[in-house]
């Protein structure tokens, strides 16, 4: 299967169950809206060494934010519902509050819920105020700027994590615009992150190592400096590759993101699209390329 | 009348399709208690059961197919008719479904309520909303005294709900409250939020004298005029609180016109009453 040229690799994606959290970050202006969602989601882009894989959704227009203020969304994804209690206590508390004008809404309906907003009231040192309104409780921290607004709790579900793309390239520089090319279009479907910088990896790793102390290493089949020395999968012409990994509220959402994506890397200078799996051995999802681009 | 309007809360085309109606017989100086008008009572019962449900007259106890003239069943939806001024205790400890009264209404209207909604097209009694614990009342015209008060003797009132009162309300609105929301779209008389534990009032019209008086926690927002404060409580700053955006954004919501001048405006914050535990507050809104 080929698109503009570009092969579409017959292999699939893996991906694993993960829990998701929405938040909504509002502020005065978009500028410390957006500061504090991209503090929030920093050091979140796997969570074999982060904790968190996190990244903004999108930004909202003052008249669709609770508090009629510009907006941020942003999803976190961790591997269960405890490690995701720590994550949002520290993010929500070491990047949110910290940062001026900031107030914190869920963002995700959902029966399984955390209680943030409720153990961050503590930092208001007997001071804080709890406010009640259509069955959502908000906490009233007092802050030196003037006060953080947080909700008690914030809804969790089970959502995906791992989806998955390569791009081959002839080049860095075409493989690199192909990536940004595609993270473009990917940004306007939501319910989905790219967790990674810029929504880019160019370090995929591989889940083994010869060295005992190390879970991952990198993905030597892809490197394309040591094709020769490894069990390589890059075809003649490739010399440069990169991923995108896409973390998602549900598979629609995946797949939707994954098809427009995949259509934008199909550009001259790209050789071929793969995505990266265990031979189906460790994720729960699997997101075959072919039909995914329809 | 204050600086918040109200465009219309209830819609015809809201209406459920199935109704019962309750037409008072005749107009009376002697009190009516009808605890029994409640959707719970209503909803599961034939027309002959809803009129054999009981009422006090004065200190009668009648039928209630006695004194007011019914029309469907086997219904949540209440419309009430007639002049309902010395009908008390309406909607007293309703969980559910929906409560019209098509003019004015006696005291204790919706006491200890849990759910449901009730919407008086007229003015409401004293008492109204004592004890709620959920739902919603919306007044169009003016409530008495007390709305949404702890009873006497009672160390804590309103706990969870929405009261709206389109017009004025009378002294000591909110006194005791524990938790929810009471929005006064006129004027409130004396002792709004007297030893109100928790909670938020706010207040477009004037504010009353003593405001506050013992309150331990809660808020009470005042967004025009507002009668002298307590010495008891203390100036802290002048700022823009964001809850606030979100409570006047959600009244927008309910149909009231905010301006934004409110959402986006300056309050001054005082904390009180220090005669009690003090971490009560008054928000003024500061026009500078």
């Amino acid at each position: 299967m080929y698109i503009n040229g570009v092969e579409i690799e017959d292999t699939f994606a893996e991906a694993f169950k993960m829990r998701a959290a929405r938040l909504i970050i509002t502020a005065a202006n978009e500028k410390w809206a957006l500061t504090a969602a991209q503090v929030a989601t920093g050091f979140a882009t796997s969570v074999i060494a982060c904790g968190a894989e996190a990244g903004i959704e999108g930004t909202i227009s003052a008249n669709e934010t609770p508090d009629g203020r510009p907006g941020v969304s942003i999803l976190v994804f961790t591997m269960g519902p405890k490690a995701m209690e720590d994550q949002l206590m520290r993010r929500v508390g070491q990047c949110i509050m910290t940062c001026p004008t900031t107030a914190c809404f869920n963002g995700l309906e959902s029966e399984e819920k955390l209680k943030i907003g409720g153990s961050l009231r503590y930092f208001g040192d007997g001071f804080q105020i709890s406010k009640l309104i259509g069955g959502r409780r908000f906490w009233r921290i007092p802050v030196m700027e003037s006060e953080f607004l947080v909700e008690e709790s914030f809804g969790i579900k089970k959502a995906i994590g791992g989806g998955n793309f390569l791009i081959l390239g002839e080049s860095q520089q075409a493989t690199l615009e192909a990536a940004e090319r595609a993270v473009e279009a990917m940004r306007e479907v939501r319910g989905v992150v790219m967790p990674f910088p810029g929504g880019i990896v160019r370090s995929g790793s591989k889940t083994t190592s010869r060295y005992k102390f190390l879970r991952a290493s990198t993905n030597t089949a892809y490197c394309p400096t040591i094709r020769r020395q490894t069990e390589s999968a890059l075809p003649e012409g490739v010399n440069s590759v990169l991923e995108i990994v896409i973390d998602g509220l549900n598979e629609w959402a995946i797949r939707e993101a994954m098809r427009v994506g995949i259509r934008a890397a199909c550009r001259p200078g790209v050789v071929r699209i793969s995505a990266g799996n265990y031979g189906g051995t460790l994720g729960q999802y699997q997101f075959h390329l072919r039909e995914v681009v329809g | 009348m204050g600086c918040i309007s109200c465009a219309g809360l209830m819609k015809e085309d809201e209406l459920a399709e199935s109704v019962v109606t309750l037409r008072l017989r005749e107009p009376t100086t002697i009190p009516i208690e009808a605890d029994s008008i409640c959707p719970d009572n209503f909803a599961n019962r034939s027309r002959g059961e809803i009129e054999a449900l009981p009422v006090f007259y004065g200190r009668r106890k009648m039928k209630l197919g006695e004194l007011f003239e019914v029309e469907g069943e086997k219904s949540d939806t209440i419309i009430l008719q007639g002049d309902l001024r010395q009908v008390k205790k309406i909607g007293q400890r309703m969980t559910r479904g929906r409560i019209t009264v098509q003019g004015d209404v006696g005291m204790h209207l919706g006491a200890y309520m849990r759910g449901g909604e009730i919407v008086v097209e007229g003015n409401a009694g004293d008492w109204a909303g004592a004890h709620m614990q959920g739902g919603r009342i919306w007044i169009r015209g003016n409530a008495g005294h007390l709305l949404g008060a702890a009873y006497r003797g009672e160390k804590r009132g309103v706990n969870r709900g929405v009261i709206v009162v389109e017009g004025n309300a009378g002294r000591e609105v909110g006194a005791q409250m524990r938790r929810g929301l009471i929005v006064v779209l006129g004027d409130v008389g004396e002792f709004a939020g007297a030893k109100m534990i928790a909670g938020t009032i706010l207040v477009s019209g004037r504010l009353g004298a003593r405001a506050g008086a013992g309150m331990k926690r809660g808020t009470i927002v005042a967004l025009a005029d507002h009668d002298e404060l307590l010495p008891t409580f203390r100036y802290e700053c002048r700022y823009q609180p964001v809850f606030l955006r979100y409570y006047l954004l959600r009244l927008r919501e309910w149909g009231m016109t905010v301006g934004d001048e409110y959402v986006n405006g300056f309050y001054r914050r005082y904390h009180g009453d220090i005669t009690a535990l003090g971490k009560g507050e008054l928000l003024i809104y500061d026009q500078r």
